[in-house]
């Protein structure tokens, strides 16, 4: 049985490592109660709360916390024509968070997420697990069996190449969940007791060429080298899909650090998730995504990214040419996307004009 | 409109296919009845389901069988796979009866192993295969209810001959085991670990562990965050201080993480050859003892064998598109050796590493090779052709393989040649 932790005022408030280097962005469309539990580890942070529906409905956000909070009509006010781009009814619009954000890196987790227990009953401070994952390279071009080697207590095992050893810049580093695992509908209805009880204690960088699905519940970025890219997509009202904003992120991001020479990493840290929502209603919504993810797998497993894209944004231009190219043949969604795209990329260019945060540098 | 009424016959069938489910037979039904109840009435008013198949197929009758042939109803498959995985004690499939346990002994004083590894092992049949360059007789416990056997240098000649360019001394020998076993699954553990426990000080069983890992399926298409779906509790889902070995030689791994996963398609990956296990039937010729360090040594830092057999082998199953797993299960391994004794040695085996990682990663083998040999004997030739000029090493290595593919075919399957 795996239990979140209760009582976290008593948890060690260690220094508060990149405090004015980091966001943490938050959607909601309820209330923001659960801040209460984080409050040791996120207090000395600033937060970017996103609003989404009823924009006349006040969102309460507890006291002590540095924040700015945007509802949908501060969205539509700051973006004007292009506010098209971001989502309504629908996590992803805390997308517009990291466009807003003008820090380094962003850290960004749901509204029913809790403070996990580790194996031995210590309330994990998720965000500074995060941080330690984006500050320490990655490996994704030989695969170490002992996992990241840059934890205490593990290194590269024999036979890794020594030339690779130095690693690439973090890029994404994506954590996972205790309790209600990130399921999809079919299997969550499959399955509706099953809870994630296993403490993995790994961290490890997702080899280069490999996607996977990137969950949003619990993610840290360096929003210089890859926030560009970190476009949710079109979901919710009005969209024919839901809940795969973070899973069409994550290939976008991953083909685009694969080919930047960037790392992902998943493992460590876990939150608890406590909400486990509607299965019926999550099948609803995801349904078209399961079928047209057979054709959008392949698309990306098979991207090629020219040689003179050497910017996120470059990157993700000729992506979105793709996406219309290859993927308008199976939904005219997909070219609505696609415009999406070049509109939340002169989105961020506007919002963050040309210094040193938007060229592909490295770290 | 209707000029006539309905039959009563025919109310009573119409009223029939509405309760259709509630029937547990319809054989005593008339033919002509069971025919039109069938095709009239329930495929007809969109009644057919499976359960409903079922019950028509159970009649017998000729007519309605070939009916459902000739309008090709079949039964519907089921597209998601079970992910729900055995018990721990219970692995799905294999029978002990499938299982070599496959030892190399480089130490001759095998009583320690034995005794540490007898509740775990005692139920397999074991082969231990002596180095051919240990003088000293091997000791084993007596009166243990293995069933063994052991195989030394004048096995290896016997079978092999002089006319090969394989060394099957050192951790080689193990391979030779590989190559005389008939059993499907081969686990093979060094010969100085012994079990790992849990955190209730229970030995962990490494071999259970291994054949859950290749009885259920791999998925190296895509990364699983949840890592292995096929475990139980879990399914497919929707820096600081940054160093390095050579500066803390006090490390020891005491993580235990508590994982499996598949290596991704086309990811290169160190297989270390300590604690490993597969499906000889499919993947044994793959394994080849083929890179030998000119100064190969007695202890694991002192070899690249496995490595180099660990990347043919993920070639072949990425080809082949066959599943590498790696994680469970740990086993305890004690302290041997001299690092910087070792680092002499070792140096050759880093340098070579450097050459071949990105070899390996960019090969692509071609379609006609469908069989783990003609991968093998494909990749030999290349080794000969693409590295054989930087390193003789790589020269020796492609011989080593090609010898190898001749000997696995000659005597890797058949009656046993010793």
């Amino acid at each position: 049985m795996v239990e979140p932790a209760t009582d976290t005022k008593s948890a060690v408030r260690t220094v508060a490592l990149l405090k004015d280097e980091l966001d943490i962005v938050i959607p909601t469309i309820r209330n923001l109660d659960f801040l209460e539990m984080w409050r040791p580890f996120f207090e000395p942070y600033h937060l970017i709360i996103v609003q989404d529906g009823d924009p006349t409905k006040t969102i309460k956000v507890p006291d002590g916390f540095d924040y700015e909070l945007y509802n949908r009509n501060d969205i539509n006010k700051i973006l004007g024509p292009k506010a098209s781009c971001i989502s309504f009814k629908d996590s992803a619009c805390r997308c517009f968070g990291y466009m807003v954000s003008k820090k380094k890196y962003i850290f960004t987790i749901d509204d029913d997420c809790f403070v996990a227990k580790d194996p031995s009953g210590k309330a994990i401070n998720a965000l500074e697990q995060h941080i330690k994952n984006l500050l320490c390279p990655s490996t994704p071009f030989f695969f170490n069996t002992l996992y990241d080697p840059f934890r205490e207590g593990a290194d590269f095992v024999r036979g890794y190449p020594f030339s690779l050893r130095e690693g690439v810049p973090t890029a994404v580093s994506h954590g996972l969940w205790l309790n209600i695992p990130d399921y999809d509908a079919p299997t969550q209805l499959v399955k509706p007791l099953e809870r994630n009880t296993r403490y993995v204690d790994a961290v490890m960088t997702i080899p280069k060429g490999t996607l996977f699905p990137m969950c949003g519940m619990n993610l840290a970025f360096h929003r210089e080298l890859i926030g560009p890219a970190m476009y949710f997509g079109l979901m919710g009202d009005g969209q024919p899909i839901g809940r795969y904003d973070d899973m069409w992120a994550g290939w976008c991001i991953k083909v685009i650090c694969d080919h930047l020479g960037l790392g992902v990493k998943t493992g460590l840290p876990y939150i608890y998730h406590s909400k486990a929502s509607n299965p019926f209603v999550n099948l609803r919504k995801e349904y078209k995504g399961i079928f047209w993810q057979e054709e959008i797998i392949p698309f990306f497993q098979a991207v090629s990214l020219p040689k003179d894209c050497t910017t996120v944004q470059k990157c993700y231009i000729e992506l979105a040419k793709m996406v219309k190219d290859k993927l308008g043949k199976i939904d005219p969604y997909f070219d609505k996307l696609a415009d999406a795209m070049v509109t939340w990329i002169d989105a961020w260019d506007e919002l963050n004009p040309t210094g040193a945060a938007n060229k592909g540098k490295k770290a | 409109m209707r000029t006539q009424p309905p039959s009563l016959l025919s109310l009573a069938v119409d009223a029939s296919v509405l309760h259709l489910s509630h029937f547990s037979d319809l054989s005593p039904l008339p033919d002509h009845i069971l025919l039109d109840l069938f095709l009239k009435r329930t495929l007809r008013a969109g009644k057919l389901n499976e359960k409903i198949l079922k019950l028509f197929l159970a009649t017998g009758k000729e007519e309605v069988l070939s009916l459902i042939q000739t309008l090709n109803i079949q039964h519907i498959l089921t597209p998601v796979l079970p992910t729900k995985s055995p018990k721990m004690s219970v692995v799905n499939n294999i029978e002990d009866g499938e299982i070599d346990i496959v030892i190399g002994a480089l130490h001759s004083d095998l009583r320690p192993f034995m005794s540490a590894w007898k509740s775990i092992f005692s139920r397999y049949h074991l082969i231990i295969v002596k180095d051919p360059d240990l003088k000293d007789d091997l000791q084993i416990t007596e009166g243990l209810s293995f069933k063994i056997d052991i195989y030394t240098k004048s096995h290896i000649d016997k079978v092999v001959g002089s006319s090969t360019s394989i060394a099957f001394s050192g951790y080689s020998c193990k391979y030779f085991g590989f190559l005389v076993s008939r059993k499907k699954y081969i686990v093979s553990i060094d010969d100085d670990c012994v079990p790992a426990k849990d955190a209730d000080s229970i030995l962990i069983d490494p071999v259970a562990q291994h054949l859950r890992n290749l009885a259920t399926p791999a998925t190296p298409f895509f990364f699983n965050t949840l890592y292995d779906p096929y475990r139980n509790g879990a399914d497919f889902v929707r820096g600081l201080r940054c160093t390095n070995t050579s500066t803390e030689p006090e490390k020891r791994n005491s993580r235990y993480v508590d994982a499996v996963m598949t290596v991704p398609a086309r990811v290169m990956m160190p297989i270390s050859g300590i604690n490993i296990a597969f499906n000889r039937e499919v993947v044994g010729p793959a394994l080849c003892p083929a890179l030998r360090l000119t100064v190969e040594g007695k202890v694991r830092w002192e070899t690249m064998e496995d490595i180099w057999s660990g990347m043919c082998v993920k070639v072949v199953c990425d080809h082949l598109g066959l599943g590498v797993k790696s994680g469970l299960p740990y086993v305890w391994r004690n302290d041997r050796g001299d690092a910087i004794e070792s680092l002499k040695k070792e140096w050759e085996g880093v340098k070579l590493m450097e050459e071949v990682v990105p070899w390996f990663q960019s090969m692509v083998l071609s379609r006609t090779a469908t069989t783990a040999e003609d991968c093998v004997a494909e990749m030999a030739k290349r080794v000969k052709e693409q590295l054989g000029g930087s390193d003789p090493g790589f020269g020796r290595a492609a011989e080593a393989m090609m010898d190898w593919v001749e000997l696995w075919k000659k005597v890797g399957s058949g009656p046993s040649p010793v």
